[in-house]
C-alpha cells in the first residue's frame, strides 16, 4: 500500500508539472496575450514593448517559464484585471472556493442518494416499466444542457412559482462567517436562520448541477448491479440460505459498488466543470462564476489559478479515488 | 487491474469499454458452444439482428434520420430566410423587444426580427455539421495516436499515451472552454476544434486499449502464427474488431458536442456570427431575454435534447448490442 | 469399494429415500423465442448417505436438475414441474423463505468454477462463517474457531492465516476445498455437486474427489454428483443416471453400468474415455454430432441421429423408460447387447 501510494504521488508531481507546462504555454497562446490584457488593444508600439520588458516577455521562453513557475509556488498569480479588478487572483480563489464545494458536495449528495438506490431497484427490475422509465429519465438528464436545465429549475420554481430564491448563497441576514461554507457556519454559531437560508438557495443550483452526475451515477449503478446479480458467487451465496438482506449487502451491493465508487469520484472532478456553467446561472458566488467571467473578460491571471487549480482538484481527486478503490478491493490492495 | 497513475479511473473505464473488442470473439465462441447453437452467424450479423428489434434503437434511428434529412431539406422548407431581420420594425427596445407568433411567423421571431421557425429548422444544419465534424475530428485525431502507439510500442506510445493522461486529467468542458478561449477570432471552425479536441485523448486510449487487449487474444494469435504479416494484423484483424466500441463512443460524441458547443455559446466562447443559426447558439444567445421571452431559449433547447436524445439512444442501444456480456 | 456398505451406520436398502425427485420438468420460457425444455420428466432417487450420479454432455440438463431442486433458477423465464420431495417436503413447491432456511442447512451445493463462485471482496473466513451464523444462530466470534476447524478438515494448510484471506489469493484446489468447507459448515444431509473438479487440474482433480468422497463417507452425507466425465463417476457414485436431451437413458448401479452398458449414449461415453490399460494406438471414439441434432423426444428418440445402431422405430416413435428388477432402467428400443 505504502509503495502504491508513493508510486502514485510521484506519477501525480509529473502529471502536474507537465500540466503547468501546458498551461504556461497556453497562456502565452491566449489571443493577444498579458500585453494586451493589462494595456487593452489601443496601446502605442512603445508602450508595448517597455511593458513587454518590464514583464521579461522579451527572455527565452524557458527563463519564463522558470520565472512563472517561480511565482506560482510563491502563490503568486498576479493581480486581476476585469473579473475583480485589483485583487490579488489567488484570493480570489481562496475566498471563493468554499461557496464552490459547499455547492459540489450538495450536488453530489443528490446524485449519490439518488443515484444508487434508483440504480439498485431498476437493476433488480431490469426491463420492467418502471425500469425503462428510469433508464430514459437518465438518458434525457445526460442530453440536456447544464445551463439551460439551471434557466429551466430557476424560471419554474423560483421565478414562476417562488418557492426557491432566485439566485445568490444566502438572503440578506447579516450572519457571521467562520468558514465560509454558509450552512456549516450557520449551524456554527446556531444562527440556524442563516443555514435555512442557505439551505433553500442551494437546492435548485443542487439539482442543476447535480442531474448529470445522477444519471451517469444511476446507469453505472444499475449496470453493474446487473453485472452482479448474474455472477456465480450471488448464486453461491444463494446457494448458503442466506437472508435477502446479506445477500444483497454483502455480496451483491459490495461488489457492484466498485465501479459506483469510481464513477463517484469521477464525478465529483466533473463537477468543477459543470459548476462554470450553473455558478453562472445562479450568480453564485464561487470559483466556477469566477471561471466563466474570466473566460468571457479574458482576465489572464484569474484564468491562469483558476484552471491550474480545477486540474489540481480533479487530479487530486482522481488519487484519493484509486485510494479508495485499493482499500474496497483486495484484489487491487494486495498486489 | 493495476492502476498505473493519478487518472486510473476514467482510462479504466475507456479501456473496459476498449476490452469489449478483444473478448467477442472468445466469448461468441464460449456461446457457440454451449445450448443454442447458430453457427456462422457472425458478431455484427447478430448485433443487427437485436438492433432491428429494440425499440430503443429504433427511436434513437427515426430521430436521427429525421434530422439529418431536416438539415438536408431545410433551406428549402424554411418560409423565410433565417438571416433576413424581416420584422425588425417590431422590435421595440422598450416595450416589446420579441415580436410574437403571427400570420406566415407561427413561432414569432428573435431578438433581432428574424424568424424564429425558419432560424430553428436551417439551424439543424449548423448543428448537424458541429456535431459530425467534431466527431470527425476528434476520431481523426485519437486514432491517427492510437494507431501510432499501438503500432509503434515503445517510447512513441510511452509519450503519446503520458500527453493523452496529462488531457484526460482536465475535466473535459473546461478543456474545451480553454481551447476555444485561445480562437483569436471565434467562428464555427473554432468551435468544432474546441469540442473535438476534447475528444481525441479519450478516442485515442479507447482504441489503444482495445487494440492491446487484442494483441493477445485468440484470432490475433492465430493469424501471427499462420505468417500473416504484422500490418496486415493490424489492420485487418485488429482494427476492426476495435470499432465497435469506437462506433459507440463516436455516436454518443455526436450528441456530447452538440451540447458542449451550446456551453460554448453561453459563456460567449461560440462563433459570434449568426447569421447562419446553430441550435447551441441560438440557445447561448437567448439568454439576456430568458425570464420574458423563455421560448426563444426553449425551443432550440427541446431541439438540441430531442436530437442529443436521439444520437445517445442509439449509442446505448449498440453498445448494449455489441456487449458480448449482455447478448443471450 | 462397492456401492453398499462399508460406511457406519449405512442400513441403506429398505430406506425411504432422503430425496425423490419425480417427472421434474423445466421449461425456459423465453420472450420472443420458442420455450425450451431443459429437463423433460426426469425422475431418481437419493437414499442417505448415497452417491448418485447425473451424467451427460453439457447441455442435458444435468445443471439445471440441481438448481431446480435448489430453487436457484432465475425467478423469471421459467416453469418448473414435478416434485422434489425431501424428507417428506416438496421442495419446488416450499416457499421462498422456508427454502431459504433448508438450503445451506439440510442441502448444499458446490459450483463448477471456485474462482467466480467466490465472493472476492470477503475473506474466506467470512464466507465460511457467515453459513454457521445464518443456520446455527453462531455469533461470528464462536463461528470463527469452527470455520478454522473446518477449513483444516478440507485439508488447506495453514487455516489460521486462509481465514483471513481473500479468494484470488488462494490456488484453484484451495478455493474448491473452500467452497466445499462452506457447503458442508451445517452437515447438511444432500450434497449436490455440479462438475466440482471440472475447472481444475487433473492431479487437483483427483485430490478432491478424493476429498469429497473421504468427507461424504465420513458423515454420512448423500451426494448428488453432476458431472461429464464418466471416470469422475467411476470412482464415487452408488447408482448412475445418464442424461440426454433433457431426459435419462440409462441407470443403473456403477459396477453393472460400467460392466454392461446398454444405451447406445452410455457406451459412446465410455468409449470415448481415453483409458491407460487400453491397447496402444487403439483411437478414441468420439460420439458423432453434437446435442444441435437433437430430434424431439416427443415423437423420437433424440438421440438416433448420433445413434451408433439406430432402427426405424427411433425415428417414428417416442422410448419409455423401462425399469427391470435390479435397479437398471433403460430408454431405448435397439439397446447394446448385455455383455454378462
Amino acid at each position: 500500500m505504502a509503495r502504491f501510494l508513493i508510486r502514485r504521488l510521484l506519477q501525480m508531481v509529473l502529471v502536474v508539472f507537465v500540466l503547468s507546462v501546458m498551461l504556461f504555454l497556453w497562456l502565452r497562446a491566449l489571443p493577444g496575450g498579458t500585453v494586451s490584457a493589462i494595456l487593452g488593444e489601443r496601446a502605442t508600439p512603445e508602450t508595448r514593448a517597455a511593458l513587454t520588458k518590464a514583464l521579461g516577455l522579451d527572455e527565452p521562453i524557458w527563463v519564463q517559464y522558470g520565472k512563472f513557475l517561480w511565482r506560482a509556488l510563491h502563490g503568486d498569480f498576479g493581480t486581476s484585471t476585469r473579473v475583480l479588478p485589483g485583487a490579488d487572483a489567488l484570493d480570489i480563489f481562496l475566498t471563493r472556493l468554499p461557496a464552490t464545494i459547499e455547492l459540489s458536495a450538495f450536488a453530489l449528495v443528490f446524485a449519490v442518494a439518488l443515484g444508487i438506490p434508483l440504480g439498485y431497484v431498476a437493476a433488480r427490475r431490469a426491463n420492467s416499466p418502471v425500469d425503462s422509465g428510469l433508464v430514459i429519465l437518465s438518458l434525457v438528464g445526460v442530453a440536456v444542457p447544464v445551463f439551460f436545465l439551471a434557466f429551466f429549475l430557476k424560471y419554474q420554481f423560483a421565478v414562476d412559482h417562488n418557492w426557491f430564491p432566485v439566485s445568490g448563497r444566502q438572503d440578506n441576514l447579516s450572519c457571521t462567517r467562520i468558514t465560509n461554507f454558509f450552512v456549516l457556519d450557520g449551524l456554527l454559531t446556531r444562527e440556524l436562520d442563516c443555514s435555512a437560508s442557505a439551505l433553500k438557495h442551494l437546492v435548485l443550483p443542487s439539482i442543476a448541477l447535480g442531474t448529470i452526475p445522477f444519471a451517469v451515477i444511476f446507469r453505472i449503478t444499475r449496470a453493474s448491479v446487473l453485472d452482479v446479480l448474474g455472477e456465480d458467487y450471488v448464486r453461491t451465496a444463494e446457494s448458503k440460505g442466506l437472508t435477502a438482506r446479506v445477500v444483497r449487502g454483502r455480496h451483491v451491493l459490495r461488489n457492484a459498488m466498485l465501479p459506483v465508487v469510481t464513477t463517484i469520484g469521477l464525478q465529483t472532478g466533473l463537477l468543477l466543470a459543470g459548476a462554470v456553467l450553473t455558478e453562472k446561472v445562479f450568480n453564485w458566488g464561487g470559483i466556477g462564476n469566477a471561471l466563466a467571467d474570466a473566460f468571457q473578460y479574458r482576465d489572464y491571471s484569474v484564468l491562469q489559478i483558476l484552471i491550474l487549480a480545477a486540474a489540481l482538484i480533479y487530479v487530486v481527486i482522481n488519487l484519493l479515488v484509486d485510494i479508495s478503490y485499493a482499500i474496497i478491493d483486495p484484489r487491487v490492495r494486495t498486489r | 487491474m493495476t492502476p498505473a497513475n493519478p487518472m486510473t479511473r476514467r482510462k479504466d473505464r475507456i479501456d473496459d469499454l476498449a476490452a469489449t473488442a478483444g473478448s467477442d470473439r472468445a466469448a461468441a465462441v464460449r456461446e457457440a458452444g454451449s445450448v443454442d447453437e447458430k453457427p456462422g452467424v457472425s458478431l455484427i450479423a447478430s448485433a443487427w439482428q437485436r438492433l432491428r428489434r429494440s425499440p430503443v434503437f429504433l427511436i434513437g434511428a427515426a430521430i436521427t434520420l429525421v434530422f439529418v434529412v431536416l438539415a438536408l431539406v431545410s433551406p428549402l422548407i424554411a418560409p423565410h430566410d433565417p438571416a433576413a431581420n424581416l420584422l425588425l420594425d417590431q422590435v421595440r427596445p422598450q416595450s416589446n423587444p420579441i415580436p410574437g407568433p403571427q400570420p406566415g411567423y407561427p413561432l414569432g421571431a428573435d431578438d433581432v426580427g428574424r424568424d424564429l421557425l425558419s432560424r430553428l429548422l436551417v439551424g439543424s444544419q449548423q448543428t448537424l455539421i458541429v456535431g459530425v465534424f467534431a466527431t470527425i475530428f476528434g476520431l481523426t485525431g485519437g486514432m491517427t495516436l492510437g494507431i501510432l502507439a499501438g503500432a509503434f510500442g515503445g517510447w512513441v506510445d510511452s509519450l503519446v499515451m503520458r500527453i493523452v493522461d496529462v488531457l484526460l486529467s482536465i475535466p473535459s468542458l473546461l478543456l474545451a472552454f480553454s481551447i476555444a478561449a485561445l480562437a483569436t477570432r471565434p467562428s464555427q471552425l473554432t468551435v468544432i476544434i474546441a469540442v473535438a479536441a476534447v475528444q481525441v485523448p479519450i478516442f485515442a486510449r479507447l482504441l489503444r486499449g482495445s487494440m492491446l487487449a487484442q494483441r493477445h487474444s485468440d484470432h490475433v494469435l492465430a493469424a501471427r502464427a499462420l505468417g500473416v504479416t504484422e500490418r496486415a494484423v493490424v489492420f485487418r484483424h485488429m482494427l476492426p474488431n476495435s470499432l465497435g466500441p469506437v462506433i459507440v463512443q463516436s455516436t454518443l460524441v455526436l450528441a456530447v458536442s452538440i451540447i458542449d458547443a451550446a456551453a460554448l455559446s453561453f459563456l460567449g466562447l461560440g462563433n459570434p456570427n449568426d447569421r447562419q443559426p446553430e441550435w447551441g447558439q441560438m440557445l447561448g444567445r437567448a439568454q439576456p431575454f430568458i425570464y420574458d421571452n423563455p421560448h426563444l431559449a426553449v425551443y432550440p433547447a427541446l431541439c438540441i435534447i430531442v436530437v442529443a436524445l436521439g444520437f445517445t439512444l442509439m449509442g446505448e442501444s449498440l453498445r448494449e448490442a455489441l456487449d458480448p456480456k449482455t447478448r443471450r | 469399494m462397492t456401492a453398499t456398505a462399508t460406511t457406519p451406520g449405512s442400513s441403506r436398502h429398505g430406506d425411504e429415500p432422503l430425496l425423490s425427485v419425480r417427472d421434474l420438468r423445466v421449461t425456459f420460457t423465453r420472450q420472443g423465442e420458442d420455450p425450451f425444455t431443459a429437463v423433460d420428466g426426469v425422475s431418481f432417487d437419493v437414499r442417505p448417505g448415497q452417491t448418485v450420479g447425473l451424467v451427460g454432455e453439457s447441455g442435458c440438463g444435468k445443471s439445471v436438475t440441481s438448481l431446480a431442486i435448489m430453487g436457484l433458477l432465475p425467478a423469471r423465464g421459467n416453469r418448473v414441474e414435478g416434485t422434489a420431495t425431501f424428507e417428506g417436503t416438496d421442495l419446488l413447491t416450499l416457499a421462498k423463505d422456508k427454502m431459504r432456511d433448508r438450503r445451506g442447512r439440510d442441502i448444499a451445493m458446490i459450483f463448477q468454477d471456485p474462482l467466480s463462485s467466490l465472493n472476492p471482496v470477503v475473506p474466506i473466513g467470512r464466507q465460511v462463517t457467515e453459513v454457521l451464523e445464518r443456520h446455527k444462530s453462531m455469533s461470528r466470534k464462536a463461528a470463527t474457531p469452527v470455520a478454522r476447524e473446518l477449513l483444516d478438515r478440507v485439508g488447506i494448510p495453514d487455516p489460521d492465516r486462509r481465514l483471513t484471506d481473500y479468494p484470488h489469493q488462494l490456488s484453484g484446489g484451495m478455493r474448491q476445498r473452500a467452497l466445499i468447507a462452506m457447503a458442508l459448515a451445517c452437515e447438511p444431509r444432500l450434497l449436490i455437486a455440479d462438475e466440482p473438479t471440472t475447472a481444475l487440474d487433473v492431479t487437483i482433480q483427483a485430490q478432491i474427489l478424493g476429498l469429497l468422497k473421504e468427507l461424504v463417507t465420513e458423515s454420512g452425507t448423500a451426494l448428488v454428483m453432476i458431472t461429464h466425465d464418466l471416470g469422475v463417476v467411476a470412482g464415487l457414485c452408488d447408482e448412475v443416471n445418464v442424461l440426454y436431451g433433457g431426459r435419462i437413458v440409462e441407470r443403473g448401479r456403477r459396477h453393472e453400468l460400467f460392466a454392461s452398458p446398454r444405451h447406445p449414449y452410455t457406451t459412446g461415453l465410455l468409449a470415448s474415455i481415453p483409458r491407460l490399460d487400453g491397447a496402444r494406438g487403439a483411437p478414441l471414439t468420439p460420439i458423432p454430432g453434437s446435442v444441435a441434432d437433437n430430434l424431439p423426444w416427443e415423437h423420437a428418440c433424440a438421440f438416433a441421429p448420433r445413434c451408433s445402431q439406430p432402427v426405424d422405430r427411433c425415428t417414428e416413435q417416442s422410448p419409455e423408460l423401462e425399469h427391470d428388477d435390479g435397479g437398471r432402467a433403460l430408454r431405448c428400443f435397439n439397446p447394446v447387447e448385455a455383455t454378462s
